[in-house]
């Protein structure tokens, strides 16, 4: 562990190969976590299924390219399929459990995530698996850099894809409902919102960003039937530190637990990294109840 | 006019310039009262004026921003809801809470004062005195009957009656009564009142009232403060506020 | 207490039961013993999560922490040294007289009790303030957390696990052996459960249950009796940790000590199917929900944990009254439940 530190001391330009890496893939996470918040803020979901949702739109990228279609592609196909399947389990599952106790969504959410990262385990197998994009990897800096072109890409990726969200959240109709909604969903209803409507457009809205956050993690990174309960875990501590409706605290925390991944699991060694995720779910719940229990105070 | 009278008597409670903002909102501006051992106080205001706001202070369930809250010449303000409780001031809240999923008389068992209570009393079952007080207690306010249902079962008012017989279990010094009246069939309130002096006289708990009700509390009430925007506007016996033309304005006048 | 004698009966055959059956069904010794740790897990779930409300996931962390305590003391116990030992991989054979393994058994499984109950007290202070979603995501988090540390930690053979102490018997005596730790150890924690819940104790944290803020403004010690409640779940869960690591031979942090996808969230399934907040509910959850596991399992050819996902996901949206609690609403009166009030005894005051 110390060699490792030392390691990062003699060689700086090590710091920035891990910074850029932990950026790159720190940008899906906070796209993956905007997606965790928007259920929670608008429909007061704690969605376990997360991180299963982005490995269900890797899938459908690795299984493109294994079709011989650039994985690229399957940006728009795993946008509109996930939709589709956040639609539907939005019908069977989540319309029953909201207004009922939190637990119950959480509960349901974790049966769903274990019944996906089984189905994905059965027709992939517990291989890990990537989908190449085949791009040109660059070297900088005197070569002591690389940054492969699609994780460069898929960061500008994740940049437009945040955009239209978020346009689309200001400006459409059905983005002024959600808000609404997710402000005072009695006053919305009495208004003439259909909040079961604005729930479903909400949950299959956020299914399709996590199938986005999933095509551009199986072309930079790797797939795993069961890790998408760290994806789950990672969007819960990104919006547990950023809070609620707090998107550019979202980016924010989510670029910093990139970036901690990685160094973290350069100076611990590799076969820390799921500790140092879970790691970082208790010690931001720490702080939050640290912040929270200081003085006496109402927990509403 | 306002100083002399609160400084003059010794009280239960005291508050000295207590505030509370929220957000920008100053909920509470620089308020002092007195609650006077034995008593019943009113509070009143119209809605906004900040009198759960202060209820919450007094309790604990917030940090003051400034000022200071005694308890029996202790100052409380830092300490939190259960060590005030054990210190025997309690409160009822506006939307009633009970234990819901348990029956009558399991709420009131549950309820008994746990200011002395042992490691070896948590583990003990309950004397067949408490149950017989618990019971008592239920006829006091008229659920005997009721005794052994489910009390989330019971309607808004019988859950009422039930907070106010589970405060009365509890054995308090004082009792902050958050509107103790709203939601009660206006056929049941007189025999309310009468409880609520009854707990005064008999059981000597001073109570410390919020109230909408006029009629309610200028009859109940010894001494009434009000409430307006945050700041406390007047205070007296009941007739002096009833007279008070900034009362009546606050009342009539909006916020103006 | 006073039992009619329909339910002394009914105890007595349960008894009779427990005794009997490993005898009957040689073959499932090991099948009818995890029955009981079964049980042992839903009730002490439930303790948590339907008498208090505090619904964990991360319950298993002391099933785990249990499980290693008691490996590295019957180690140390038979003379090794421990981290000498899992240096070796499991290359050294641990050879131990009755003497030696059971005095290691017994003090074994003292000292993970007593580990996990400072645990949870030490944890309960951390975690409590954790509310609602948080406590149980941050209870996962501990427990997920315990797995991929321990798995790092070379001390107790990382991710390649540490074989415990092998029985200087036969495996037939080991498997009966074994079985009559968990059937008494159900039983005491049924005993010890059913005894706190008819005391102060009990209504107490159901009061916590119903109304967490209504009770701390009562007066409610609550962080004592939540700890309390806890570290009473943790010191039977430490023991049945002990005890299964030692039925399975082996000790591994990810499917064995903290497999919180199988066994952490079978407890919570148990006790929901039987009916959390009841004493029976979890029992009787967890034989059915055993028994369909054992008999369907294998038959599954991979599509169990598949059908483990969709029953979580039916249990808690249509069925999450469980079968008790289902029982309760459609005959109330039969579970002491009242639902009109009764005119007799006293006039309204």
């Amino acid at each position: 562990m110390l060699d490792n530190l030392l390691i990062l001391t003699a060689v700086p330009v090590l710091n920035v190969q891990l910074l850029l890496d932990g950026l790159f893939i720190g940008a899906i996470f906070a796209l993956a976590a905007y997606g965790l918040a928007l259920v929670w803020g608008v429909m007061n979901v704690k969605n376990l299924a997360q991180g299963d949702f982005v490995m269900m739109g890797g899938y459908i990228a690795f299984v493109m390219s294994k079709m011989g279609i650039h994985p690229i592609f399957g940006l728009p196909v795993a946008i509109v399929l996930m939709f589709a399947f956040g639609w539907i389990v939005y019908r069977l599952i989540i319309s029953r459990v909201i207004g009922r106790d939190m637990f119950t969504s959480l509960l349901a959410t974790f049966g769903l995530a274990i019944l996906l990262q089984q189905v994905l385990n059965l027709i992939f197998g517990p291989e890990v698996q990537t989908a190449e994009s085949g791009f040109e990897i660059r070297s900088i800096l005197g070569g002591m850099v690389t940054v492969a072109d699609i994780k460069f890409i898929s960061f500008l990726l994740t940049a437009v894809l945040a955009a239209i969200v978020v346009t689309f959240m200001k400006f459409s109709r059905m983005g002024q409902a959600i808000r609404a909604t997710a402000q005072d969903a009695r006053a919305a209803k009495v208004m003439g919102i259909d909040t079961d409507r604005v729930y479903a457009f909400t949950y299959a809205l956020n299914a399709a960003i996590c199938g986005a956050a999933g095509v551009l993690i199986a072309m930079i990174w790797v797939l795993q039937p069961f890790f998408g309960l760290a994806y789950s875990i990672r969007c819960f501590v990104i919006v547990t530190a950023a809070g609620l409706g707090n998107l550019p605290g979202v980016i924010m925390a989510g670029l910093g637990l990139g970036a901690f991944e990685q160094f973290g699991g350069f100076i611990l060694g590799a076969e820390f990294q799921q500790a140092i995720v879970v790691g970082m779910l208790v010690l931001v719940l720490l702080i939050r109840q640290f912040q929270q229990g200081r003085q006496r105070q109402a927990v509403v | 006019m306002v100083a002399t009278s609160t400084s003059t008597t010794n009280g239960l409670i005291e508050c000295q310039g207590v505030t509370k903002t929220f957000g920008g909102v100053i909920a509470n501006n620089d308020i002092a009262l007195n609650v006077p051992e034995g008593r019943i106080t009113g509070l009143i205001g119209p809605n906004g004026s900040g009198k759960t706001t202060l209820f919450n202070s007094i309790v604990g369930y917030h940090p003051l921003d400034s000022g200071s809250v005694k308890f029996k010449g202790k100052e409380i303000s830092k300490l939190r809801v259960p060590q005030i409780a054990r210190m025997g001031m309690l409160r009822t809240f506006q939307q009633t809470r009970i234990y819901s999923k348990m029956n009558c008389v399991e709420n009131m068992l549950v309820s008994v004062p746990h200011r002395r209570e042992t490691y070896r009393m948590m583990f003990s079952e309950y004397a067949p005195e408490v149950t017989e007080r618990a019971e008592e207690l239920l006829e006091f306010v008229g659920l005997y009957q009721k005794r052994l249902l489910i009390s989330g079962d019971l309607s808004f008012g019988q859950q009422k009656l039930l907070e106010f017989a589970m405060a009365l279990m509890n054995e308090p010094e004082v009792l902050l009564l958050d509107e103790p009246t709203a939601g009660i069939n206006p056929t049941l309130i007189n025999g309310l009142i009468d409880r609520l002096r009854r707990a005064n006289e008999q059981m000597g708990i001073t109570l410390f009232v919020i109230e909408h009700n006029m009629r309610v509390i200028m009859g109940l009430a010894e001494h009434i403060y009000c409430l307006a925007n945050g700041k406390l506007l007047a205070e007296g016996t009941p007739d002096k506020i009833r007279n008070d033309k900034r009362v009546i304005d606050a009342y009539l006048g909006g916020h103006a | 207490m006073n039992l009619s004698p329909k339910t002394l009966a009914a105890y007595a055959a349960i008894l009779v039961c427990g005794i009997v059956a490993p005898f009957l069904f040689p073959n499932y010794t090991f099948q009818l013993a995890m029955l009981w740790i079964m049980i042992l897990f839903a009730l002490t779930w439930d303790t948590m999560g339907g008498q208090m409300g505090y619904n964990s996931l991360g319950n298993i962390f002391f099933f785990g922490a249990g499980m290693y305590i008691c490996a590295v003391v019957q180690i140390a116990w038979a003379g090794y040294d421990v981290a000498e030992y899992t240096a070796h991989f499991g290359a050294v054979k641990i050879e131990v007289t009755y003497a030696q393994y059971y005095g290691g058994l017994m003090v074994g499984l003292i000292l993970a009790a007593l580990g996990c109950v400072l645990f949870a007290i030490v944890f309960g202070h951390i975690v409590f303030g954790l509310r609602g979603p948080y406590f149980a995501i941050g209870t996962l988090g501990v427990a997920l957390a315990a797995g991929e540390l321990v798995g790092t930690w070379d001390y107790v053979g990382g991710g390649g696990g540490i074989t415990v102490p092998f029985y200087p018997g036969e495996p037939d005596a080991r498997s009966l052996l074994y079985y009559f730790l968990c059937f008494p150890l159900a039983i005491a924690t049924f005993s010890f459960l059913k005894w706190l819940y008819s005391t102060r104790f009990g209504l107490a944290i159901n009061a916590i249950r119903d109304d967490e803020e209504k009770a701390e403004g009562m007066g409610i010690h609550t962080l004592r009796y939540k700890t309390i409640a806890w570290a009473s779940s943790a010191f039977f869960l430490g023991i049945s940790g002990g005890i299964f690591g030692n039925m399975v031979g082996f000790v591994e942090p990810l499917e064995v000590a903290f497999p919180t996808v199988t066994f952490g969230i079978f407890m919570v399934v148990m006790a929901l199917l039987g009916g959390k907040g009841t004493l029976w509910g979890p029992v009787l959850g967890a034989t059915v929900f055993h028994i369909i596991k054992e008999t369907t399992w294998t038959y599954m050819l991979g599509w169990q944990w598949v059908a483990l996902g969709a029953l979580i996901i039916i249990n808690i949206v249509f069925f999450q009254q469980g079968i008790l609690g289902w029982a309760q609403e459609k005959w109330p009166e039969r579970f002491g439940i009242k639902v009109e009030g009764d005119d007799s005894g006293r006039e309204a005051g």
